[in-house]
């Protein structure tokens, strides 16, 4: 996929396989249209997915990029293109550009803890994050994933969740904001899981992935634990048109989400990130 | 000037030789494009001739204000810059980036192919030339260069124009831009009116403006010619309408991002994007993506967009800048701060559109001294 002309013309991948996740969110698997190799990227990347004739959306890659050969993605339904794409059967084509933008910091956080926290469709992102790390779990200290969602309907990757809780040596923390009175998980917010984590504050990298408000409480409690902002990466969410920098939507501040972003260092974006309707 | 090799010396065309100029340009395949007027106001568009030109027009301009006037003379360039600013022909306002060649499931795109036209720009205004080197910042020099952009800017032929007129939102001399060119052109002219002659002082840019000029009846300037151009020059820089305060402007603009002065400003502002289309320097953009009735056939065009609509910012569960307090804030914090981080120069060149086209004359200028009073506390 890499080296097409024009970064702005996507490229046709064809559905392999739909799966439904929740009532409104699908993970496609893709494969390339025209026998092209396999789609190569970082974790925490994103592509633009074109839905024929309707329109194009950021969504990060959600698979695992140690398969490249198979592009991943996980779709909310809450849109007119997002729909259209949570619509796609086998055998149906998708438009895709990218990869395009940062990536989690896998390579960097070895030798430490890793604590993922995610919000909601949050996961997406941050699921490529816990197949590397699974792989490569001898070069990690204590690793944790810390998940909420509204409701347990809500609950993204339920058959890998309970995969990765049979893991000795991964920590999952699952809450969803409600749940009937006969319910015996966890009910709360994500971030009353926090303080159960076990790291070594001065060792460990965080990432997190979830909606504005639950990432500005998220860091109010990693602070409480002693987690310092050079080690707090977080992706972030902006309306996108090009995805290269050239529309202007992305900017937050003086960054560009696209390029600069979607992973930050929580110091890179901390001088906007408290302040409203950046 | 006699001379084959690029000179620093000045030459002097006379005006009726600019005809031949415009000519030339012609002649070599160029699409001459220059200052007209329609709809009584000066809009740059195709040039046949001299006489397109707005002669013996100038303007008078304010906050929310903007008039041709008739002048008592045939000057060829005696006005400021109108509405239209060169990003009309390099970034145009609508594109198609691509259409499918197949249709239906299976859909194969391609990009657009179209011939783009080389361009011959005429009275290229010295703040324009800085606009146009800020939008190759933004379009050519990162990790992707825009396609469309560069087939547009490749080959493209600037005959620039030393003003010799100041509109009254006009501050190029405190952005450091203009009123003399000195980058980024071939040929740069000096338009100098005396009561029996109409000439211009012509400076070369480049070897193809050497080249083109060599074609054209003209001699090396003399002394008392040279201070007569350099005298005009200095007479604009004294006769800016509005003043910027530069000074540690990014800071203050960081420092003040929460500053209740948005609001006030805010309750002005009809949030209608004027400032963003008549900026020579906003680059922002939308695509569109159409089908034919079948919904066969797809296509994407691009289009120029505004921060100042909701659409903007919207993502699932509404738009991020709800507020008008947000929007402005986010096209002058951009403007005059941001673009510094992003590209190494501010993003304004005081050319004073954003001001004269404000439906309700908010100024720039005025608002970034209001900033800094509010710091004062006064």
């Amino acid at each position: 996929m890499a080296g097409l002309p024009d970064p702005m013309v996507p490229s046709p991948l064809r559905v392999q396989r739909v799966r439904r996740e929740t009532y409104d969110t699908f993970t496609l698997e893709l494969e390339p249209a025209n026998g092209a190799d396999g789609f190569s990227f970082a974790a925490g990347q994103f592509n633009m997915l074109y839905a024929f004739g309707v329109g194009e959306v950021p969504i990060s890659i959600s698979g695992d990029p140690t398969k490249p050969q198979t592009l991943v993605h996980t779709v909310r339904s809450v849109g007119a293109v997002t729909q259209a794409i949570c619509k796609l059967k086998r055998g149906d084509v998708l438009g895709v550009r990218g990869p395009f933008g940062s990536h989690w910091p896998v390579e960097e956080a070895a030798g430490g803890d890793v604590v993922i926290v995610a919000g909601g469709i949050g996961l997406a992102p941050l699921r490529p994050v816990i197949y590397y790390l699974l792989s490569n779990r001898e070069k990690y200290g204590r690793l944790a994933l810390v998940y909420g969602a509204r409701t347990l309907q809500d609950l993204l990757y339920n058959p890998e969740l309970e995969k990765w809780r049979g893991h000795f040596d991964l920590a999952v923390e699952v809450t969803v904001d409600t749940a009937a009175a006969s319910y015996r998980g966890n009910v709360g917010v994500v971030t009353t899981l926090i303080p159960r984590v076990q790291f070594d504050p001065l060792q460990t990298a965080v990432m997190v992935c979830g909606p504005e408000v639950m990432m500005r409480f998220t860091l109010r409690e990693l602070e409480a634990r002693g987690i310092g902002p050079e080690n707090i990466f977080m992706s972030m969410e902006r309306n996108m048109k090009c995805a290269v920098g050239f529309c202007g939507h992305c900017q937050f501040g003086p960054t560009f989400i696209c390029k600069d972003g979607p992973v930050f260092r929580y110091d890179q974006i901390q001088a906007f990130f408290a302040k409203r309707e950046v | 000037m006699g001379s084959s090799s690029l000179d620093t010396e000045l030459a002097v065309l006379e005006r009726d030789h600019l005809q031949l100029l415009l000519d030339i340009l012609g002649k070599r395949g160029y699409r001459v494009v220059g200052p007209t007027v329609r709809d009584r106001a000066v809009v740059y568009d195709d040039l046949a001739s001299v006489t397109d030109l707005p002669v013996g027009w100038t303007d008078e301009q304010d906050g929310g204000i903007y008039r041709l006037k008739r002048r008592n003379d045939g000057a060829l360039f005696g006005y400021a810059v109108g509405p239209d600013s060169w990003k009309k022909f390099l970034h145009p306002p609508v594109v198609r980036l691509w259409r499918d060649k197949t249709g239906g499931n299976g859909f194969q795109l391609v990009e657009e192919d179209e011939g783009v036209p080389r361009f011959a720009f005429i009275g290229v205004r010295p703040c324009e030339l800085h606009a146009i080197a800020i939008q190759d910042k933004v379009l050519l020099n990162g990790k992707y260069r825009d396609p469309s952009y560069e087939a547009r800017r490749q080959g493209l032929f600037v005959l620039a124009l030393n003003c010799g007129h100041a509109g009254g939102t006009c501050f190029c001399a405190s952005m450091n831009t203009g009123p003399k060119a000195t980058f980024g052109f071939d040929l740069a002219l000096t338009e100098v009116l005396e009561a029996d002659r109409h000439y211009f002082v012509v400076e070369i840019g480049t070897e193809l403006g050497a080249e083109i000029l060599r074609e054209v009846p003209h001699k090396a300037a003399s002394q008392a010619e040279k201070a007569t151009a350099e005298g005009i020059v200095a007479k604009t820089a004294g006769q800016m309408g509005r003043r910027m305060y530069t000074t540690g402007i990014k800071d203050l603009l960081y420092r003040n991002y929460e500053s209740p002065h948005w609001s006030d400003v805010a309750k002005l502002c009809l949030t209608c994007g004027n400032c963003t289309m008549v900026c020579p320097t906003c680059f922002c953009t939308t695509v569109e993506d159409v089908t034919d009735l079948a919904g066969e056939h797809a296509e994407r065009w691009r289009k120029w967009d505004s921060c100042f609509t909701m659409d903007f910012s919207y993502i699932h569960g509404g738009s991020v800048r709800a507020s008008p307090m947000a929007r402005y804030r986010q096209w002058m914090t951009h403007k005059l701060a941001t673009w510094i981080d992003q590209f190494g120069t501010s993003g304004c060149v005081g050319c004073g559109r954003c001001i004269t086209w404000c439906p309700v004359a908010i100024d720039i200028t005025e608002e970034v001294n209001a900033i800094r009073r509010s710091e004062r506390g006064s």
